[in-house]
């Protein structure tokens, strides 16, 4: 043995000044210390009546309202949903032509997904809205805003969801896709009825952490610019506040979009655990 | 009469890895063949071979005549006459027991709802799992799901049904439970290829038994043959190996 014989040291074991309890004590009685001082000091320093004026304001809060969800909180919803619709198949498209054998697909699917992954959002969403229109003269989405915020959130969540359908797809194990062919099913039957509905089981969670990214990712389609008929949650909330100079709608916008990610994250969290159990 | 399974000349690498270097042999209608031999001596790849799972690199498969290597054979119609059971059972997770043995009679064969049912409460009943229809194969049992998996399999009406080490991921206790059904289903006359190395059923059900070693057929014959009396070192030793694992570094016996 190198430490010169501790073990062979008989007697009680030393002790320090301080038991390992007393000192576990101290150190936790100087955290909470330090807790409420900066607590304290918060408190004193803020100006309470400014915070409120501008943060918490009921009069501006109540002009808010019922816009903000009328308009702001029914057009997040619906830019997010379609978008997000539209972006699962094209993703689930994208993802099978990615794991395809024709080589052009999977080069096809590649540069898709490096470019509306790589690209910011929002550079997206300034193509569409307003390059598009100008270079394609006539051609009209259908269902203006609605079809081109869908078409701009799916082309962008497409890419992501692409990847998260090719890490499930590769996550079903091959004795599955054996399984079938030796039952005689052709590669497009195995691929349809056993691949794909359990690679989507696995990918549940993530699949929903998009949706929750997709939510957020809707505040930038105010870039395309639409009356105030289509505004959404961000947009609703800075118009207000642009004009009163006071910071409650957009307080009141971020509560909203909070009242829609925060139940998502919770059913992420409680998938994951059930998928940890095994059952799916 | 046309052979049941007719292997010429099967030869299979993978990369520079020769694993089968040549393998002749038949399996006659309503016989059992049992492969026995040493892990990777090729005998799961030769299996894999037959319904093509793995591709031959040279060599022909021929099944009930008809060859499947051909270049223009349609695989999936010709597959239908193998039914395949895996080590690992591979049943559908996302199904129920019952739905694992409907979905290929009802998407390959086009039967309708009913009768795929009616078969496979059938099948579910022969393999003593009916009462587990409902389940999903996550709450089942190693046994049962691979007892559902011979239901699927056998819901196919294949001619030939092939066997992967079917219990070689159970528990001891379940081996038992997998085993019987397979014996019943040669004792009603299933053509029947097992890879396994459950020695005593292959001695007591197998009609012929292959014992394989290096990616060549070393022994084949009767078991009481191949078992009871083998003739080639290689047979005898690896008989020795797992007739008495606790002894394995001694000399082969002398039989």
């Amino acid at each position: 043995m190198t430490t010169n014989g501790t073990v062979a040291e008989a007697g009680p074991a030393p002790r320090a000044r301080l038991s390992p309890r007393k000192r576990k004590k101290i150190s936790l009685a100087i955290q909470y210390a330090v807790f409420a001082v900066v607590i304290a000091v918060v408190v004193l320093i803020a100006d309470w009546k400014s915070i409120q004026h501008v943060f918490l304001n009921v009069d501006e809060a109540k002009k808010a309202f019922p816009g903000i969800i009328t308009v702001g909180l029914k057009n997040t919803i619906i830019y997010t949903v379609s978008g997000y619709v539209l972006g699962f198949f094209l993703g689930l498209v994208v993802a099978l032509m990615r794991l395809s054998d024709v080589m052009p697909y999977r080069a096809v699917a590649l540069i898709y997904i490096e470019i509306f992954r790589g690209l910011p959002a929002i550079v997206v969403f300034m193509i569409l809205g307003f390059g598009v229109p100008i270079a394609f003269e006539g051609f009209e989405m259908p269902h203006d805003p609605y079809g081109t915020v869908a078409l701009a959130l799916g082309l962008v969540s497409a890419a992501y969801l692409a990847e998260t359908f090719r890490a499930g797809i590769q996550a079903v194990p091959r004795g599955q896709a054996e399984a079938a062919r030796s039952l005689g099913m052709s590669q497009g039957r195995a691929t349809f009825s056993i691949i794909i509905p359990q690679a989507i089981r696995i990918v549940i969670p993530p699949l929903t952490n998009e949706l929750i990214l997709l939510f957020k990712d809707s505040s930038l389609v105010f870039v395309i610019g639409f009356t105030l008929s289509g505004y959404e949650l961000f947009k609703f909330g800075e118009s207000l506040s642009t004009q009163t100079g006071n910071s409650t709608p957009m307080i009141l916008a971020g509560f909203f979009y909070l009242c829609l990610t925060v139940p998502l994250g919770y059913v992420v969290r409680k998938l994951e655990a059930k998928q940890k159990r095994g059952r799916v | 009469m046309t052979h049941a399974v007719q292997l010429v000349g099967l030869h299979k690498s993978f990369g520079d890895l020769e694993v089968l270097k040549g393998i002749d042999f038949t399996v006659e209608p309503g016989q059992v063949v049992c492969v026995i031999g040493p892990s990777g001596s090729g005998k799961s790849t030769l299996l894999r071979c037959v319904n093509l799972l793995e591709q031959p690199t040279a060599g022909q498969v021929f099944v009930g005549g008809a060859e499947l290597t051909h270049i223009d054979v349609d695989i999936d119609a010709a597959r239908r006459k193998l039914g395949m059971v895996f080590q690992q059972f591979n049943l559908f997770g996302h199904l129920s027991a019952l739905d694992n043995v409907t979905i290929a009679q009802r998407r390959v064969l086009k039967r309708g709802k009913r009768a795929a049912a009616e078969v496979a409460m059938r099948n579910l009943e022969k393999v003593g799992v009916a009462d587990k229809a409902k389940q999903y194969p996550a709450q089942l049992s190693g046994g049962q799901q691979q007892r559902v998996a011979i239901a699927r399999a056998l819901s196919m009406d294949p001619a030939v049904m092939l066997f992967d080490e079917p219990t070689s991921a159970l528990d001891p206790e379940l081996v038992g439970d997998v085993l019987s059904v397979m014996r019943q289903l040669a004792d009603e006359g299933m053509t029947m290829l097992v890879v396994t190395h459950e020695m005593q059923f292959a001695r007591e059900v197998a009609d012929v038994v292959l014992f394989m070693d290096e990616g060549v057929v070393v022994e084949q014959g009767a078991p009481a043959r191949v078992i009871g009396n083998p003739q080639h070192e290689r047979t005898k030793m690896f008989l020795h190996r797992v007739l008495n694992p606790t002894h394995a570094d001694e000399a082969a016996a002398p039989s």
